[in-house]
């Protein structure tokens, strides 16, 4: 098992690292710092001035050594500019250039700049993912009772009515990505053309402070997404225990139909759900992103496209390790879960 | 001229039927769903002469108020197309010009559906669908779609990105000023903030939609299975590096991903290479994915044909020939835009949003086709194929994909449906297409500014892309259903 992890581990850390530097490598093509120079500095600076700008930053350094600068592999850069100023990477404003460090990377805990919002990386991803945080809790807490509520109810009588409008109710969730249910919700719900006006139909209030109004329909959006599909395994599950022969055992010794469900048949019917609701956070991140930006709800996913249409370099690439290590943590805990619940599964 | 309103003159009539039958569908749906969940189920009695019956009890009752409710809403549903078919005019209203307009679909899917159903014990796996009812709700959103997409010039009332002055954020039904004779008189789901018309845009959005993600899907399928059937069936090394470099594309936040392949800047980067006919060819990400990406379907049939017929060499030689001459037309046109005849080729915008969504697509395709090839080598008629010394190839063309065609074909449903959301979503944060396209992504981000005060723009393209995704999941579910059976 600890063989197992660490195997786990190497390989999270080698897809890390490839994937960082094809960010890097993508947002540090010409074009694209090209566009940083010019949304940062002057829209109309001619050609030699955005050449100007770019060297006295170091971004026309090989890529390779500006990676291992970042990496914090290499010294970082100290350039006296074009214009007499003297920059360098790990020069900040507080500090005189004689007491700073010469590397300054990620292996020293040093994440960078951030141009978009002229600020420490770490400090912008610390902040917006705690609120992202407590978006995703709030959606945890509605998406996971009520899926495994709905499954249940639906797979413990395979072929009935409710289990038939359970199982297409949730194909239509799960048909209905976040941009559509999250307009149709604000129509409704928030809108002054329909009157109802329940919600509020942005939630950047709730940076602040989280209430029942302006919380609400962010958090069902995503919830309801997910939903469908962790209903629809949790209702295989359940369907697959209810033929077993113990619980036609106890159904012949004249147990009652409620009590089998809930004492015979439920943790059976739990086990195969868990790896699955392991497996929807990486999902979750990509509706993050659209419900962020569609209620204005500045969290990780906000920041995310912030950064992306900004070309902020070191800013994306902090962003892309959190989510990196996001989706391979899941992975591993489903993995490890699965086995710890499954006696009969044994990782070699 | 006056504003139409939804019903029309049939409105008086059939609302209060549609508002009651609703409501009693609702409580008898909720009544029997208590009833069954407290396991209150029907006793058997014996009547008269012996026999068995089930005793009716509340639940009876409550399926039979079901059925009727259900019936009271088809019947109003059916009776606002009809009125839209008969009644005149203004007395139409909304509803009933959306069922008039869409008349050529109605008769498409009334000749497909009456065909299909006669002949449907002769169509294999097609012909099954029209068993399973699910399935063929299905099978009809998604072909009302595509023959929307199809005839969307003789639904659309007037041209999708012509604005009429005035007709900004305009009510749904609200006449269009200065409407000549020959022009449709309303808008019939209202103007967008561009005083465009909601309802047009909504039809051709249909052809743009339909017009990538089913192709994007086949290309997808194309790299996934020519690259997940020899990892699967050699293993080894080759297998862990192409699994490795597929997780990698998963891990990938999507997002990230588009923001960084579509962005307009990344297509002038690369250095430029002359081609034939003075064209020139930039190495671009998207362009090279795209040299790369395309070349695969030629690949996947070359050796189909290659792996089948070497035993005869002239059979062999003519499918090869004919393959790689079109394969390579084609490829030219589409990968490089230099097609020598001009008949094949891609703009680059949509060649960009086409490259990402494949790109995105095909390392899942690639882990399922693996997945079940894996579980499919260790079959006998593998090992007799082994064992009587069929090529490698052969085994995996011809022996494991024939035998993996129920799920792939399944996945091929659903992955249309991801598709069509993956190109909404690019649309959303308006990636990869021209501002004016009405495709349903970008009409929904152009509405959703203004959405709490005219949600009437966004409404429709949310609507129309949630049906079809809907459509394919359910025809989805029907397949596997029917596939499972036999």
């Amino acid at each position: 098992m600890g063989q197992f992890i660490l195997r786990r581990f190497g390989i999270m850390l080698l897809t890390a690292l490839c994937l960082t530097f094809i960010v890097f490598f993508l947002t540090n093509l010409p074009p694209n710092l090209e566009k940083l120079a010019k949304t940062q500095g002057n829209m109309r600076m001619t050609d030699e001035q955005v050449e100007n700008w770019l060297a006295n930053r170091g971004y026309l350094q090989p890529m390779p050594v500006k990676y291992g600068q970042w990496l914090g592999i290499l010294p970082g850069w100290v350039i006296e500019g074009t214009d007499g100023k003297l920059r360098g990477k790990c020069l900040r404003r507080d500090t005189p250039p004689e007491a700073a460090p010469r590397f300054c990377g990620v292996l020293q805990g040093d994440w960078g700049w951030s141009t978009r919002f002229r600020d420490e990386v770490a400090t912008i991803v610390f902040k917006r993912l705690s609120l992202t945080g407590w978006l995703m809790l709030a959606v945890m807490c509605v998406m996971v009772p009520g899926a495994l509520i709905l499954g249940v109810l639906a797979g413990m009588k395979e072929g009935s009515r409710l289990d038939r409008t359970v199982s297409t109710l949730s194909i239509a969730t799960t048909a209905t990505p976040e941009y559509v249910s999250g307009v149709i919700f604000i129509a409704v719900f928030a809108s002054s053309a329909v009157g109802l006006k329940w919600f509020k139909g942005t939630a950047t209030s709730a940076m602040d402070d989280i209430t029942f109004a302006n919380f609400t329909l962010p958090v069902v959006t995503i919830a309801l997404y997910g939903m469908g599909y962790i209903a629809r395994m949790t209702r295989a599950s359940m369907a697959e225990v209810m033929t077993t022969q113990y619980i036609r055992t106890a159904r012949l010794k004249g147990v009652s139909f409620p009590a089998i469900v809930m004492r015979h048949a439920l943790r059976n019917a739990l086990i195969a759900p868990f790896t699955v609701i392991m497996l929807q956070f990486p999902w979750l991140l990509n509706g993050v992103v659209i419900v962020e930006t569609l209620f204005n709800y500045k969290g990780f996913g906000w920041t995310l496209v912030q950064a992306a249409s900004n070309n902020d370099i070191e800013l994306l690439l902090g962003l892309s390790v959190v989510a990196v290590f996001v989706v391979l943590v899941t992975q591993l805990i489903s993995d490890i879960g699965y086995v710890l619940l499954n006696p009969r599964i044994r990782i070699s | 001229m006056e504003s139409l309103t939804w019903t029309g003159a049939a409105g008086p009539f059939l609302n209060p039927l549609l508002a009651v039958s609703a409501a009693v569908t609702v409580i008898a749906f909720l009544a029997e769903a208590v009833l069954g969940v407290l396991d209150k189920d029907r006793r058997v009695i014996l009547d008269r002469e012996g026999a068995a019956l089930l005793s009716g009890g509340a639940r009876g009752l409550a399926s039979l108020a079901l059925l009727g409710g259900a019936a009271g809403c088809l019947a109003a549903v059916a009776g606002y197309l009809i009125a839209g078919l008969v009644l005149e005019g203004p007395d139409k209203g909304i509803i009933g010009w959306l069922a008039l307009r869409f008349l050529p679909v109605w008769v498409a899917l009334g000749v497909l559906y009456s065909v299909s159903f006669t002949f449907r014990r002769r169509l294999g796996l097609y012909g099954k669908l029209f068993d399973s009812p699910i399935g063929m709700i299905g099978f009809g959103i998604v072909m009302f779609w595509l023959f929307t997409a199809v005839f969307a010039d003789m639904i659309a009332t007037h041209d999708p990105l012509a604005q009429v002055s005035g007709m900004k954020n305009k009510l749904p039904g609200t006449p269009v000023r200065g409407a000549g004779p020959g022009d449709f008189a309303w808008y019939l789901l209202g103007g967008d903030n561009l005083a465009r018309d909601v309802f047009s845009r909504m039809v051709m959005g249909a052809r743009e939609v339909l017009k990538i993600a089913p192709a994007a899907t086949a290309f997808a399928f194309m790299v996934g299975v020519t690259l997940g059937l020899p990892a699967a069936y050699f293993g080894g090394r080759l297998d862990t590096t192409l699994s490795f470099l597929s997780n990698l594309v998963l891990a990938f936040p999507v997002i990230l991903l588009f923001y960084l392949l579509v962005t307009p800047e990344i297509r002038a980067a690369g250095a430029e290479v002359p081609l034939w006919g003075g064209r020139v060819w930039t190495t671009s990400i998207p362009n090279v994915l795209a040299a790369v990406l395309f070349a695969f379907p030629i690949v996947f049939f070359v050796t189909l044909w290659n792996s089948r017929f070497r035993v005869r060499p002239g059979l062999r030689n003519v499918l090869v020939g004919l393959t790689v001459v079109l394969g390579l037309w084609m490829y030219s046109g589409l990968a490089f835009n230099a097609d020598p005849a001009g008949v094949f080729g891609m703009d680059p915008n949509l060649l960009n949003v086409f490259v990402s969504v494949v790109f995105v697509n095909s390392p899942t395709v690639f882990r399922i086709v693996r997945g079940i090839a894996l579980d499919i080598k260790t079959r006998d008629y593998i090992a007799a194929a082994q064992t009587r010394g069929e090529r490698p190839w052969y085994i995996m063309l011809w022996e494991i994909l024939p035998n993996a065609r129920g799920p792939l074909i399944v996945d091929f449903c659903l992955r249309i449906g991801y598709t069509t959301i993956l190109l909404g979503t690019l649309g959303f944060f308006g990636l990869g297409v021209s501002p004016e396209s009405p495709d349903w992504g970008s009409t929904i981000n152009d509405g959703r500014k203004l959405l709490s005060i005219y949600p009437h723009p966004a409404l429709p393209p949310a609507l129309a892309l949630m049906s079809l995704v809907l459509g394919l999941n359910l025809l989805a579910d029907g397949l596997r259903e029917e596939s499972l059976r036999d």
